[in-house]
Parts: structure tokens; sequence; C-alpha cells
């Protein structure tokens, strides 16, 4: 004998009438078969049998209205061998949430560090790999670092692939992808149509099927076309996989502002992709780590989001003429250090804080300037003891200031190194509108060398 | 529900076992049709009923109606062949091989479930069993099919991707730009269109300027056939056709199958926008699993092997079910696994 049981429309239905019986006493069912008919205010829907026997008893009457959920409404006798229906509810507890006195154990505790303390967080320490006396510098631009990183990674790894908008034949549209084509033919060097949200999830697609795809976009803010494929596919399926699905992809190309491109064709994703848990987040300087990290974030087995600058492609920086040069994701960087405000910032926007320390130390203000590198996971550690040494921070970046990076790391400065601050935290960063076009109103609008040096001076009180 | 081992195959001419004439499907793959066909149905109808009693949470979408298109279509698969569906799923799982208790403790959000109770009903994988997920952005799985046939292609393994969607997918714009490369670049995925008529609460009338869906690939020269959904064994030869075509290096093809869910959309759909008789009509006379009981007959199988596989396929139900119940919430430091993987080096 079971129990059928009154049962719930929606996870927050409680009760409901009982509109309707289809079987009386005595009637033999079999699973599938309409019972009954159930109401709420908001909708009717149809019981049906789940095993098969003779109903027994009915327990409600038709036209009762406030039945409880999970009420018997009526008894089955079953068949010979029929399996028991599900005994008693046991729904899932949810204490643990709603009942500070029964704290989850330590080890759930939500992390205000975020993503830092998440168990992703390496055994030893990250650092930039050594470079041995009399290793030999040469100059490269920030273009062919990234090339030379792709090139190098597709001739270490066959699962190894680019692909994007004009990457092969045109040789890319800014040229990172220069002679790929020749090398490596075009099976491995994928020309694909305008076709951002297709092309991003085939990659996510052949990912989760083991490749390790790169994803050029011609420019970040396309990306919007493809940000659920970045997301919901690549970010966020390991995990809802119970670790069964990896997606070891890159997505990378030029991000941030250009030059009198207008808004569309202007934006800083950092902080967009920087919020998602399951990615990874890069924004690169110099030719350095332009290489290095890259290097790393296509070895790297999770989805990775990395934020070149158009601005910087031309600019030669030094490198270290060095067999397989890799850069840690998760590292920031001390470029120049200082003793009086600590100055942080990525991307193009490094080049910018490093002038501004010039200027500052002209004026007796030594500026430590942080290049953050990795958005996600964010190594506020550095930045933290910078902090404690100097009392004092400004964070710059190129996109906007409403919940954005430097919000994110002013923030964590004020949970870890509230007792330490001197003077209120300030951002550079763009102003509140979408970019405009107007070269006038363009430098207006980006943080500047002399915006720099003005917030540093603000918290220094001079 | 381990399927038949099949021996895997690459390149051209994969045998995929079911070149044989309409109507002359053998006694055994019959049996196993109705097992798989009735597992899916039992297995569904008990997942609504744990929904109705709190133990299911959130959204759950059920396969009632469709069962003959993910058995069919596993009838045909060959090793090594991936799976990728929206949110209407817990079918193909258990066409694809998965177990049904990890199935169903997923569905409870439980440890034992397959994503370790994170991923839920919409949310599945099973790389053992090349079932690739469980999406639940409706048309993302289509890029995504279509990005594991680039792989196949890639390593040269002879494999195909049946992407599955709905006549609700079948207007998103990715899935065109999908088409688009997968017949540039000669990929071999097969367009799998489950058309239960139905978007949510939409029609098909009311939703697709052209509702033959089969044609929608005619502007990409993807050649793409009508099916009944209803019939195991039209399902299965027509998988085969398309299979061969994408395997043999031709490219895509699109198959619509024409089915009907016999549930809402979700467990909270009262499904308004249709009348009780257009419902009870396709129940009366299209229903997938009457329909193979008539060839059962024809075949000479006997009621008794057939109540063994009613009683078979409760127990595995009835298991299932106490298995989603009984097995533990997942451990609270689960919270934070799975979210990255580390770094090798």
């Amino acid at each position: 004998m079971t129990d059928i049981l009154m049962p719930a429309l929606s996870p927050t239905m409680e009760e409901g009438t009982l509109a309707k019986w289809h079987v009386k006493k005595g009637d033999t069912v079999k699973a599938g078969d309409v019972i009954a008919e159930i109401e709420t205010d908001k909708a009717t829907m149809e019981v049906e049998a789940v095993d098969e026997g003779v109903i027994a008893d009915i327990l409600v009457e038709a036209g009762a209205e406030n039945v409880k959920v999970n009420t018997p409404i009526a008894r089955l006798e079953g068949e010979e061998g029929a399996a028991p229906a599900p005994g008693p509810v046991e729904a899932p507890k949810q204490e643990a949430a709603g009942d500070p006195e029964k704290a989850p154990p330590e080890t759930a505790k939500p992390q205000p560090e975020g993503e830092g303390a998440a168990p992703v967080t390496p055994k030893a320490p990250l650092q930039d790999p050594e470079i041995p006396a009399g290793t030999k510098m040469v100059k490269i631009t920030v273009r062919d670092a990234l090339r030379d990183a792709m090139a190098e990674e597709m001739r270490r790894d066959d699962k190894v692939f680019l692909m994007g908008e004009e990457v092969a034949q045109y040789q890319g549209a800014y040229k990172v992808s220069r002679e790929l084509l020749q090398e490596f033919g075009d099976r491995r060097v994928i020309d694909t149509p305008i076709t951002e949200h297709g092309f991003a999830g085939l990659g996510v697609g052949a990912a989760m099927a083991g490749l390790k795809p790169i994803v050029e976009f011609m420019t970040w803010n396309f990306a919007m076309q493809a940000i659920d494929q970045i997301i919901n596919s690549a970010a966020k399926t390991l995990y809802m996989s119970g670790g069964q699905i990896k997606s070891s992809i890159v997505f990378r190309g030029p991000n941030g502002a250009a030059a009198r491109v207008g808004a569309q064709h202007s934006q800083d994703y950092s902080a967009w992709y920087g919020q998602v848990p399951g990615l990874k987040v890069v924004a690169p300087y110099d030719a350095a780590d332009a290489k290095g990290l890259l290097k790393a974030a296509i070895r790297d087995p999770n989805p990775v989001v990395f934020l070149e600058h158009e601005m910087m492609y031309g600019v030669e920086f030094d490198i270290p003429d060095v067999e397989d040069w890799i850069v840690p994701i998760g590292k920031a960087k001390v470029r120049r250090e200082g003793s009086d405000v600590t100055i942080t910032a990525h991307s193009r926007m490094v080049g910018l804080a490093l002038k501004a320390a010039e200027e500052l130390a002209a004026e007796g203000i030594e500026a430590e300037v942080i290049d953050l590198r990795t958005i996600r996971p964010l190594d506020h550690e550095t930045i933290v003891e910078s902090v404690r040494k100097t009392n004092r921070i400004v964070c710059v970046e190129e996109g906007w200031g409403p919940m954005g990076v430097g919000a994110e790391i002013v923030a964590r400065v004020i949970e870890h190194a509230f007792d330490y601050l001197d003077a209120p935290p300030l951002r550079v960063h763009q102003e509140d509108v979408p970019l405009p076009y107007a070269a006038n109103l363009e430098v207006l609008s980006l943080p500047s060398v002399e915006k720099i040096v003005k917030a540093a001076k603000a918290v220094s009180y001079k | 529900m381990a399927r038949a081992t099949k021996a895997k195959t690459s390149g051209k001419g994969a045998d995929t076992g079911v070149t044989r004439p309409s109507g002359s499907t053998g006694r055994d793959t019959l049996l196993k049709y109705y097992k798989d066909m009735l597992l899916i149905r039992r297995f569904e109808e008990r997942a609504g009923q744990l929904y109705g009693m709190g133990l299911i949470g959130g959204f759950c979408h059920l396969y009632i109606g469709q069962e003959a298109i993910a058995v069919g279509m596993e009838a045909i698969r060959v090793k090594g062949d991936q799976i990728i569906t929206g949110y209407r799923d817990h079918g193909h799982m258990l066409a694809a091989g998965m177990d049904p208790r990890e199935v169903m403790a997923e569905l409870t959000g439980r440890a034992g479930g397959s994503s370790k109770g994170k991923g839920g009903s919409m949310h599945m994988f099973s790389t053992e069993s090349g079932f690739y997920g469980g999406h639940g952005i409706v048309g993302a799985q289509v890029s995504l099919g279509t990005g594991l046939a680039l792989a196949n292609k890639y390593k040269a393994n002879g494999n195909v991707s049946f992407a599955y969607f709905g006549d609700g997918a079948a207007n998103q714009g990715q899935v065109y730009e999908s088409f688009n490369m997968a017949q540039l670049w000669s990929l071999p995925v097969v367009y799998m269109i489950e058309n239960n008529q139905y978007a949510m609460g939409t029609s098909i009338e009311r939703s697709a300027s052209e509702t033959h869906l089969h044609k929608r690939g005619i502007s990409f020269r993807i050649p793409g056939e009508e099916v009944d959904g209803m019939d195991v064994d039209a399902v299965a030869e027509a998988g085969a056709r398309a299979a061969e075509h994408a395997r043999s290096g031709k490219g895509p093809y699109i198959l619509e199958m024409k089915t009907y869910r016999y549930r809402g959309h979700s467990m909270s759909d009262p499904a308004k926008y249709r009348t009780k008789e257009e419902v009870d009509e396709v129940k009366k006379t299209r229903d997938p699993i009457d329909h193979l009981r008539e060839k059962l007959d024809k075949a000479k199988v006997s009621e008794d092997d057939l109540k063994a596989i009613d009683a078979e396929v409760k127990r595995i139900v009835a298991e299932a079910a106490e298995f989603a119940r009984t097995s533990p919430e997942p451990d609270p430091a689960e919270l934070y696994t799975d979210v990255y993987l580390e770094a090798a080096e």
C-alpha cells in the first residue's frame, strides 16, 4: 500500500485545491494515467499515477481547498512486486543557509578575500622566472612578443590552434598572427566568418573536446556578441559538471580605447570579466609579460581572457632572450619602488603611471607603481604589502570607475590594511560617459599622467 | 543501462548497424528500444513525482512523449560520437547510458549526482558516455556541438557530433552562424531539431516564418529532412543516413524530428496554450511507446516478456529514486571545488 501525495506545482507552492478526481475507489490505474486535477490561484495541473495498482482509498475529496503539499490524498494498493513510492519526504534541509547558529564548516566559509583565497591558490609563491646573469636582452614589439608566444606554443602542442577573423590569410587585422598560417597551415590557423557568437561557441566546444583553442577577437568590443559563450559555457561548465568538462581556451584581442574610434570600439572589459569565477583575466603591459603571460594562458587548463592593447602593439621593449619564457598568471609586478604612495595600474595605464611617478619624484614624492598584470585572480597581497609601506593608494584604470577594478582594489585594501591608510584612496579612470570621438573630448575622458599626478598629490595632501 | 558495446569505427563508411529497411527491425533491437524508451518515461514520471514532493527544485523539463528520438539515435551512435543538447536532457542522458541513479541524484541535488549536485536538471555531463550536456541557454549548445565536430575533424577521429535543439532554439542567431561554419568547413555534425511544436508557450506557427525547420539549412546548402520523431525505427534510419553523410566528410545534416511533449514546458507550466484534446489526441494516436508495442506484437513478443521488462524498468527507477532520496547533500567543502583546475606547471 502506498500513499499518493498532494504534489507541488512549483517550488513555492505550499497548498492547493484538489479540483477533481478522475478515478474512484477500486479503479485500476497504471503509470501515466491521469488520476486527479489540482489547482492554485495561478495554474491547474493534472496528477498522473507513477505506479500501477488499485485505488484502495480516496483520502481527500474533490473540491477540498487548502490541501497542504505532501498530504496523502489517496491510497494505492500495489500490484505484486510494485515498488513503493518514495517514503516520507526528506527535502534537503536548509538550516545552514538560514541559521547563523549553525555555521557551515570552516572550509566552506565564504572567503572575504574573494577568489584569491580559493583553492586555486598555488602551493608555492608565484615568481617570475629568474633571468640568468649575462642573459642577452633583445628588443621586440608587444605585437611580435604575442606572435612568438603563440608560435612557440603551437610548435610545442598540436592541440593548440588559432581561430578568428582575418587571422590567417590577412595575417591578422593588427598583424599579431603574422606568418602563423605559413608555418602551421590552415588546419591550425583558421579564418572565421564575421560571427563572434558562433565561433566563440565553436571554440568552447572544441575545448570541451580536449583541444586548446586560441580565439582571437578583432577587438574585445565585438566579443560582447559572444559573452554568453565566454561566461555561461566556458567559465561555468567545469563547476556545473562537477569537474568533468574542462575548457582550456584563450580568448584574446585588443581591449580598451584605441584612438578616435568612438564609443563602440573603445571599452575596457577588465572589470566585466574580472567578476566571473571560472575565468582568469590577464592584461599585460610590456612585451616580456605579453609573451610570458600568453604562453602561461595557453597552457592553463582554465579559460583565460587575455586583454591586449592596440596602442601597445607597436611599442618595443627589452625581453630576456631565454628559452620558454613564462610568466605566472596571478602575480602582480612592482615596476617602480617608492615609499610615499602606491599607484596600481594594468595594461597601457602602467606606462602612464610610470611617467606620473617620474613627475612626482621631481616634486619629492616617491611613488611605488604596481603593474597588476592579472586582474583575476587579483594579487592583492602585493598591493596590500605596498600600502602598508606607503599608507596611500591611487588606482588607475582605463575603464569606467563604478564597480571597476579600482573599486575592487580599494575594497580589499580597506579590508586588509584599513589601519595603515593615511588618506582616503583615490581612483583615476575613464570619465563616466561613452567615449567621445572629438579629439579634445576624448582626451578629457581618458586617464592621463596629469590626472594621476593630481590624484597622487591629493592622497599625499600636497 | 549500459548500451550495447559497439566497435569503434573511423573514417568513412562506419558500420552503424541499421542499414535494414523499415519494418524489419530485429526482435532484440525492438526489445531494447522498448526497455530504453520505457525507462525514460518511467524515470520522468518519477522525476515529476519527486518534483511534486519538493525533492527536486528549480526547473525540471520532462522528456515524456519524445522518447523515440533519443533512443532511436542511440542505436546508430558510434563510440566516440558526441551528444549535446539543451535543458530537456534527462532522456538523452539515460539513452546515452548514464546511470539513472546518478541522473536522479543530480535532480535532487545530492552528492551522488553526476555533477555532485552542483549542476541540477539542466547541467549534467558524462564524457565517458559521450554526453556533453545539458545546457541552460537556448541555442548555445548548437555552437558548442559544432565545436565538438570541429575537434573531431581536427583530430581526424571519424566521429560525429549530434547537436540537439528545439523548435524554439531554431530561431536563435548563433544556430545559423554555426550552420554556416559547419558547411563551410565540412564539419561532421548532425543537427537534431526536436520540433515538439511549442517553445515554452509559443507554438511554432506563432514564432517561425518557415515552420518546416528542416529547410532552415537550405541557404547554407545543408541537406535536411523531416522525420516522424514518434517512430523509433524512422528515427534510427534517418539518423544512420545523416550520420553517414557527416562521417564521410560531406559536412552537416539536419534532421527535423516531428514530436510532441506531453507535459508542460517545465513542471510549473500549466500548458494553457494548447487544448487537452490536442494532447489527448497525440497520446492516443501517436504515442511512441504504444506504436512500438504494435511492432512488438507483430514480432510475436509475448506479454510475459514485456511484463518482465516493465518490472525491471520499475525496479531500476525505484532504485534511482531511492538513491536520489538517500544520497547525502554535497559536502559544504564542495562549494569551492571545480571552479578552477590547477595548472600543471
